[in-house]
């Protein structure tokens, strides 16, 4: 536990600082939230390999850096600076710049009456009262420091209100975008989205840093989707091979709610994206679809908890890895079915690729079920580019490199099949392309002149 | 000139000789066809010819169209117009056999320098050739040869071949585990491609395929040599008497 406190003076000076300015000081029920919090974070400490949840991913990079938050020195950026980043087509796009939403730098286009969508920071100022039943309800702190430690840091981030039965045809991009300067610095962003009864919608955070410094990105968000909702949401992470990305998804579904979430792991050091849904009504659906392609020195870890809190849900996790270079990824998927929730049919599927001899990949099924009418798969593959595949694509004319780019896009497009058509989709398509050209060129006996030298750090010397 | 001619190639696998010496001249406009048992290196001929890099040639010559094949990539020889139709179609999930196919065919013409071919220009061209072969268009939406049929591979690599139109085509036991309506419809599918500038050598173990595909020229091989070679009535002299009667005289011929 040493490494872990190391730096808990640097988080306790920035706790003090954040506790006399932020939104909602004056508001006991938020102090209390923090204050517990961060007493819990300070007892648990930075989780270690010894944590069964955190086995295959070592976090002491994290625990034995000094992170600054960066909410007294507001960065101000550019509408160009950013327009590479945005997703094209979309008409409602609201910037966050270290955590802090940044109205200037939003696009808020016409959205159908019965959306609220705002800075959660200027919610808890001017609207409270819709906030406190709802943030810190479903996140556990108790069980997750870096939760804990999000809490403790509660300030900005999204807040969306969807009422009942409203339709929000157009999805809501949230775009995060990490800066750093000299001194690493952290984020804490929190959204909330609450979508009531028969509502649709969908969500889409992105994250993104603007340059190569150390950053550290530690989100949560609770989406909490009432009954009869359908709703989808996308976690994009693309920031620099200096970054530092730990998310959580907490989902709390109501009865018959469809839920899909689609992880798209592509950028950043040391990532580690939790997906926690609990179907606590009757019938409810989750669809949980991830990707992750890594090279370099980049770790990114995949971890799900699926609770299974009611009869007749279903869950679907399918995750496919690509990992070349020294790229380490992580599947931890667990299942957990609650004694009461018979009738569950949950089923797991992660699928690797792995392109050099030093990338690395620990897959982990957990399966925990207390009921005894229940129907729960799960799977897992690792191979290789097929030698087969490969020299058929050829012998019909398409090069190598071509070849095992569209042997690699195939492998991926599995996970793009499962996101609805539209401008989200084409976004991720692009980015993946984009992330998996280098890779096709590095092919063993590939003439290197296309070679991109891999310019990474790796994340275990950045402390 | 021929448009192929092997000179005395020898190949290894494993560091375990399989050809033992090929000499084989085709020349544009005529058929070939090579039997011999299972083990006799047939596929190994072909699997050389389409430039397969495990493979190793030990030594020899083979010469495609004025140029040395042996130091072609699979998908320059592609390019260069050569063709093979596989004897285990590959499944490659997550690609469409439509776009493969154009993929293909946009390789093979920015190789040439002609213009590329676009989706809406390729339909019709597709749409034929899928008549030709009697095949159901639906097949053209699916992962390529993903859950297709013994017969529909077969017959998705004789639709490759119509589309891309190569020079020398070499078709590697492309009638095994074929019934005989789908075998009619894949030899029918070849022998409608036949053309005097064409070269096809039809690699097979049995003879009912050569009902179909009448070759100009048979060559026996047996154990990494080619033992002999005649008219199309050698394929029936074979199916006659089987390739043990073969063997025994080819011992006799070339005494150890």
């Amino acid at each position: 536990m040493i490494t872990a406190i190391q730096q808990l003076e640097s988080y306790l000076e920035s706790f003090s600082e954040l506790e006399k300015l932020a939104a909602g000081h004056a508001l006991p029920w938020l102090r209390n939230l923090r204050q517990d919090a961060f007493a819990r974070f300070c007892e648990a400490g930075f989780p270690t390999t010894h944590d069964e949840d955190w086995r295959f991913t070592n976090v002491s990079a994290i625990a034995q850096t000094a992170f600054r938050l960066t909410c007294n020195r507001r960065v101000r950026l550019s509408q160009q600076e950013l327009e590479p980043y945005r997703v094209p087509g979309v008409a409602y796009q609201l910037v966050f710049v270290n955590g802090h939403f940044a109205r200037e730098l939003s696009l808020l286009g016409k959205l159908p009456d019965g959306v609220k969508v705002n800075g959660l920071a200027e919610e808890i100022s001017s609207n409270p009262g819709a906030i406190e039943p709802h943030l810190g309800r479903y996140l556990d702190i108790r069980r997750d420091a870096f939760c804990a430690l999000n809490t403790a840091f509660v300030q900005d981030g999204a807040y969306v209100h969807i009422r009942r039965g409203t339709l929000v045809e157009e999805p809501i991009c949230l775009l995060f975008v990490s800066t750093s300067d000299d001194a690493p610095s952290m984020s804490h962003p929190r959204n909330l989205i609450v979508a009531e009864e028969d509502s649709q919608a969908t969500f889409v955070e992105d994250y993104v840093s603007l340059d190569g410094g150390t950053v550290f990105c530690n989100t949560a968000t609770e989406l909490v989707a009432g009954d009869h909702t359908v709703l989808s949401h996308y976690m994009i992470e693309r920031e620099h091979t200096g970054a530092f990305n730990v998310s959580t998804l907490r989902i709390q579904q109501g009865r018959s709610a469809n839920v899909v979430s689609h992880s798209v792991l592509l950028g950043g050091a040391l990532v580690r994206n939790n997906v926690h849904p609990v179907l606590a009504g009757e019938g409810g659906e989750c669809l949980i679809n991830g990707l992750f392609i890594g090279n370099g020195h980049q770790h990114l870890d995949n971890y799900m908890l699926v609770e299974h809190g009611s009869p007749r849900c279903g869950s679907r996790q399918f995750y496919n890895g690509i990992l070349d270079g020294h790229a380490h990824g992580v599947f931890h998927g667990r299942i957990i079915v609650h004694k009461d929730a018979q009738k569950t049919d949950a089923k797991q599927t992660n699928r690797n690729l792995l392109l050099s001899d030093d990338a690395q990949i620990d897959t982990k099924p957990q399966l925990e079920i207390y009921a005894d009418d229940v129907k729960c798969t799960h799977g897992a593959t690792i191979g290789q580019i097929e030698g087969d595949a490969l020299f058929y694509l050829r012998s019909r004319g398409i090069d190598e490199v071509s070849a095992r780019k569209l042997l690699l896009f195939a492998f991926a497009s599995e996970c793009l099949d499962r996101m609805k058509q539209g401008p989200v989709r084409r976004h991720v398509e692009g980015l993946i392309n984009r992330c998996l050209l280098p890779m096709a060129n590095s092919a063993p006996g590939v003439s290197t002149e296309n070679h991109r030298e891999d310019t990474g750090r790796n994340w275990e010397e950045i402390a | 000139m021929s448009l192929l001619e092997i000179k005395n190639l020898h190949v290894k696998v494993d560091n375990h000789e399989i050809l033992k010496g090929i000499d084989l001249k085709v020349n544009a406009g005529e058929v070939h066809s090579i039997m011999g048992p299972n083990g006799s290196g047939k596929s190994t001929l072909a699997q050389v010819l389409a430039r397969r890099e495990t493979y190793v040639v030990a030594s020899g010559e083979v010469s495609y169209n004025g140029k040395d094949l042996l130091s072609m990539r699979p998908e320059e020889a592609a390019c260069e117009g050569i063709f093979m139709a596989f004897q285990y179609p590959v499944e490659i999930p997550g690609i469409s056999n439509a776009y493969f196919l154009r993929s293909a065919l946009n390789a093979i013409h920015k190789y040439r320098g002609l213009d590329e071919i676009d989706a809406i220009d390729f339909l019709p061209l597709f749409r034929e050739k899928l008549k030709l072969l009697d095949m159901d268009e639906k097949l053209m939406n699916r992962s390529v040869n993903e859950g297709f049929s013994g017969g529909e591979k077969k017959r998705n690599e004789i639709l490759q071949m119509a589309v891309l139109e190569p020079k020398l085509a070499i078709l590697d036991e492309t009638d095994s585990g074929l019934d005989i309506d789908a075998l009619r419809i894949v030899a029918q599918g070849v022998d409608a491609m036949r053309n005097p500038e064409r070269a096809i050598i039809v690699v097979t173990h049995y003879q009912r395929l050569l009902n179909y595909i009448v070759p100009d020229f048979v060559h026996v091989l047996l154990d990494g040599r080619i033992v002999r070679s005649g008219g199309p009535e050698l394929a029936l002299e074979l199916e006659e008497k089987g390739y043990g009667a073969m063997e025994t005289e080819a011992r006799h011929a070339t005494p150890a």
